[in-house]
């Protein structure tokens, strides 16, 4: 239903700012920056797939250590390949943007840090969220021992029923208390 | 029929807050398409017989307005400034530093407001409708300083032809009604000045209420540390490689160091040498800080004596605003040296650092007034002496006139203006001090950025060429923005500006061109020559921080302004007021004149102390009432969170079959021998306590989904937790998005099925 063509339609754009928290403006910027993303004939054909390494180009996802995450789960692609249409992209600022309630981002941060996609953020996810946050380089990362306390600690704080993982309504808890989230959960063109 | 009306509610419900739910968007796209044709289809058949073309209206009129509605937030949006810049500084130094500009936007628009309202209801009129420059004594130089009134040097003084200007009280006309339209200039001057206060309270306190909301009430500030840590602290606004390097490497030593302090408990050797030290360096601060207090009357003192001299050179003419000046820069570094003794946590530390910051501002901004004070109070004792001896030189001008001329009838010219003695006027002596005091701020606080932070970098930059060790990276190397000092700067910045708005109307308009080029220049600065910070924890509360201090400083200014509205007599000669024994005399003139009889009775009888005393009464009865509400909600939020905690063991010991891990109950089996005695654990419960934290999203309909905060709902749920609230459908769809993969099952909170229904 969404469109990549030159110009958005006006009913369209008015849906859209109905659906998302972004405003008209906001729209339309990303429209923009969505068709630069796009090769000459792409640009005419309808609902194009951007792969996920073109996306990935963009400046302000260049340095999120989450990018890939976050491009596979806003994707709505059968391959799970994490390439992005229109409406996704717009899916995705909308989440990230300033008037986005707490629910919603809570429940894309949680689905970001899932690694494993199976709904709960177990040790193994846990650990990767953590080297992700310690840069790629060898230097900065934790070691076995630090890593095992760190998770421990955590899992403590936040594992409310001691079943080893941390799930939604556990994670929404923890980050609802938080003053920060808001404001650094957020991504704007 | 009231079911169709539901339905027609709930649909209208699902509209409004469609864009909080977590699906894809053509699932949104299509439910909005049917929960809208179903809305349209519908609606029109609920108004019946005659209402119904007005019912029908109705709707249009509500769809008309909801979309003006979404038309004028986009157009306010639209309408923001320097939203790029701000933007680029936060891709690079995070959001903390980006938090300073937001703020510093937000008080330029305030100051806008300001600089309007004084600017349309004071200036305009008396520059359009009053008398011109040089037709009456207040508004033309006096003989004896004409020579000189145009010299640059003083100009920069403000005195010669900024004095009697626009820019002072003592320029404006005390006559009642000005113009053709008839306009009442000392009573809109006296307005606007006690507006001013008004609306900036106003506007303060809205928005700390805003970011009240926003900051998710109050959790205890250790309980999380980890899993926040963790979960929030990587700043999705980074957009910067070098940026995010040195965000890896503060997240990394963080974590290093909160492992290690959780490692390390409480190894509290040698206390005493501690609070030793802390008791030290609390009497080294507050003798620093009466030693500045002291500075500054001192100074005052001998500007006082200055003023009677004229042979002064230029840094005895600006002693005072540089002393002020220079305190404010050297004092915080000395704070924070001997604050190092303490040994406090960053974040207390901080906290102790800012007050004694505010503290040091505080004082000197008192001492000041009350050295300006004396300064006023001898002013008005010259006064009397100047009244008489100007009306007798009055006097004597006609009578030498009379005599010269020989001719008795014809009527003498009045006295050129710029002859006649003038009295002192205190109020525009004090607009000077003020309007000079916040320039040589501004003056010092550009030089500051430009040597401490350009030069600086530009040293270290093109030096590190030919020197021994490495300038970037071991002393001295870029300079980081100091966020807090800042802030604090502006903050005391506009408590002058509040202070002195009153005397000097040009002052508000002064600071909007401050606060303008402010921005500008602040945003280079930042960008060319500072680095982001190295250790970044968020003292992120302290946005209502900053609000407060704000709403504080606004109180204090506004003592000084109605102390001197309400006690002391005006000039005699100078400013709207002149001629009346106070200031707000000019309200009971137009109380008496102006306005119908019967509202003066009114307001005689509204000042009566019988009425008023009640009132405050009723007052002080209506907080005490507040505040037990208040407490009365943190309880029943105690109660309910140990419910919670107590439901969960509970469902915990149930699954594992072993004893109770209820405390209460532990006891109560110790004490009776039959271990049959289990708890009954319903187990409907534990499904509905966490529920309720899923219920937020139907409970608040009609919010338009604008970013209200949801979570608000469970925070001041009613006390009976067993109450399910208008949920128009079971809480089971937050698994619905297409997590791929995601088993319905196993893993999400086991035991927690569909509650039964």
């Amino acid at each position: 239903m969404g469109t990549t063509a030159s110009q958005l339609g006006k009913d369209l754009l008015s849906e859209y700012q109905e659906l998302t928290f972004l405003t008209k403006q906001e729209i339309l910027l990303a429209h923009k920056r969505f068709t630069e993303l796009l090769t000459k004939d792409e640009k005419d054909l309808p609902n194009t797939r951007v792969p996920v390494e073109r996306i990935l180009t963009l400046p302000e996802l260049k340095s999120n250590p989450f990018r890939k995450r976050i491009c596979h789960v806003f994707s709505t692609s059968e391959y799970k390949d994490g390439s992005l249409t229109f409406e996704d992209f717009l899916d995705l600022l909308s989440a990230f943007s300033d008037s986005a309630t707490m629910e919603i981002k809570s429940h894309y941060a949680f689905r970001i840090f899932d690694f494993d996609d199976d709904g709960t953020l177990d040790c193994g996810d846990l650990e990767k969220l953590v080297n992700c946050l310690t840069g790629e380089t060898d230097d900065t990362r934790l070691t076995t021992e630090e890593m095992r306390q760190l998770i421990s600690n955590i899992l403590e704080e936040s594992d409310i029923d001691k079943d080893g993982t941390v799930n939604l309504s556990e994670f929404q808890h923890v980050i609802s208390r938080s003053p920060d989230f808001v404001s650094s959960f957020k991504i704007v063109l | 029929m009231a079911r169709l009306m539901e339905e027609v509610e709930e649909k209208k419900k699902l509209i409004a807050t469609i864009r909080n739910k977590p699906w894809r968007m053509k699932r949104r796209l299509l439910n909005l398409k049917e929960a809208q044709g179903f809305v349209d289809k519908f609606e029109g058949a609920l108004g019946k017989g005659k209402g119904r073309k007005w019912f029908a209206y109705k709707v249009m009129m509500k769809k008309k307005w909801i979309k003006f509605q979404r038309d004028f937030e986009n157009f306010r949006t639209a309408c923001i400034p320097w939203e790029r810049k701000i933007k680029e500084v936060e891709s690079h130094f995070g959001s903390s530093v980006a938090s300073y500009f937001i703020f510093l936007r937000w008080m330029y628009g305030m100051n806008l407001v300001l600089f309007g309202f004084t600017f349309g209801l004071v200036v305009i009129p008396e520059v359009l409708m009053g008398l011109p420059y040089g037709s009456i004594p207040r508004k033309t130089v006096p003989r004896a300083e004409q020579a000189t009134a145009q010299d640059y040097s003083v100009l920069m003084d403000f005195q010669g032809y900024c004095k009697y200007s626009v820019l002072f009280y003592g320029f404006y006309n005390n006559q009642r009604t000005i113009g053709l339209l008839k306009f009442r200039l000392p009573l809109s001057y006296l307005m606007v000045g006690i507006g001013t206060f008004g609306y900036s309270l106003m506007v303060v306190i809205r928005t700390m209420a805003k970011n009240a909301d926003v900051g998710g009430g109050d959790g205890d500030e250790g309980e999380f540390t980890f899993a926040w840590k963790m979960f929030t602290s990587w700043d999705y606004l980074i957009g910067n490689s070098e940026t995010a390097d040195n965000k890896y490497a503060s997240i990394t030593t963080s974590f290093k160091e909160s492992i290690v302090d959780e490692q390390e408990n409480q190894k509290d050797e040698n206390i005493h040498l501690r609070r030793f030290l802390r008791v030290m360096a609390n009497f080294l601060i507050t003798c620093s800080l009466g030693g500045s207090g002291y500075l500054i009357y001192f100074v005052v003192k001998r500007s006082q004596e200055f003023a009677n001299r004229t042979d002064l050179s230029w840094y005895e003419k600006n002693e005072l605003e540089l002393i002020m000046s220079l305190l404010g820069l050297v004092c915080p570094p000395l704070f924070e040296t001997i604050a190092e003794m303490e040994d406090y946590h960053p974040r207390i530390a901080l906290k102790w650092q800012l007050g004694r910051i505010f503290a040091l501002f505080l004082g000197n901004l008192y001492t000041f007034l009350f050295a300006l004070f004396d300064e006023v109070n001898t002013k008005l004792e010259e006064e009397d002496s100047i009244k008489n001896a100007s009306l007798w030189a009055m006097k004597e001008y006609y009578a030498n006139y009379t005599f010269m001329i020989n001719d008795t009838d014809s009527t003498p010219p009045p006295m050129n203006p710029a002859d006649i003695i003038r009295g002192p006027c205190w109020e525009t002596a004090v607009g000077i001090e003020f309007v000079k005091l916040t320039v040589s701020d501004i003056q010092v606080s550009y030089l500051t950025i430009l040597i401490g932070d350009f030069a600086r970098a530009v040293i270290v930059r093109f030096l590190n060429y030919c020197w021994c060790w490495d300038l970037e990276a071991g002393f001295p190397s870029y300079g980081e923005f100091d966020i807090s000092g800042n802030v604090l700067g502006l903050v005391f910045n506009q408590g002058m500006i509040w202070m002195g708005a009153f005397y000097a109307p040009g002052l508000v308009g002064i600071n909007v061109l401050r606060l303008l080029s402010s921005m500008y220049y602040q945003c280079w600065a930042v960008m060319a020559t500072n680095v982001p910070h190295e250790r970044v924890f968020k003292a992120s509360k302290s946005n209502n921080f900053y609000m407060g201090l704000l709403l504080l400083i606004l109180f204090l200014s506004l003592l000084p302004v109605v102390y001197t509205i309400m006690t002391l007599p005006p000039s005699f000669d100078c400013g709207p007021f002149s001629g009346k024994a106070k200031m707000f005399d000019v309200i009971m003139e137009t109380i008496d004149l102006d306005l119908p009889a019967f509202l003066g009775t009114i307001f005689s009888y509204a000042a009566n102390p019988g009425l008023i005393i009640p009132a405050v009464l009723l007052m002080v009865l209506a907080i005490y009432y507040l505040n037990s509400v208040s407490e009365a909600y943190q309880n029943a939020n105690m109660e309910l969170k140990k419910k919670m905690q107590m439901a969960r063991d509970e469902e915990k010991n149930r699954r594992n079959n072993t004893d109770s891990t209820n405390q209460v109950m532990k006891d109560l089996e110790d004490l009776l021998p039959n271990r049959s005695f289990m708890p009954p654990a319903p187990p409907s419960k534990p499904e509905k306590m966490p529920e309720l934290e899923a219920k937020p999203t139907k409970t608040k309909p009609g919010s338009a989904g604008r970013g209200v905060n949801l979570q608000r709902d469970v925070t001041l749920a009613s006390p009976n937790p067993n109450a399910r609230g208008p949920v128009s459908r079971p809480p089971g769809p937050r698994g619905a998005g297409p997590a791929p993969g995601a088993g319905p099952g196993p893993g999400r909170g086991r035991g927690r099925g569909p509650p039964p229904r």
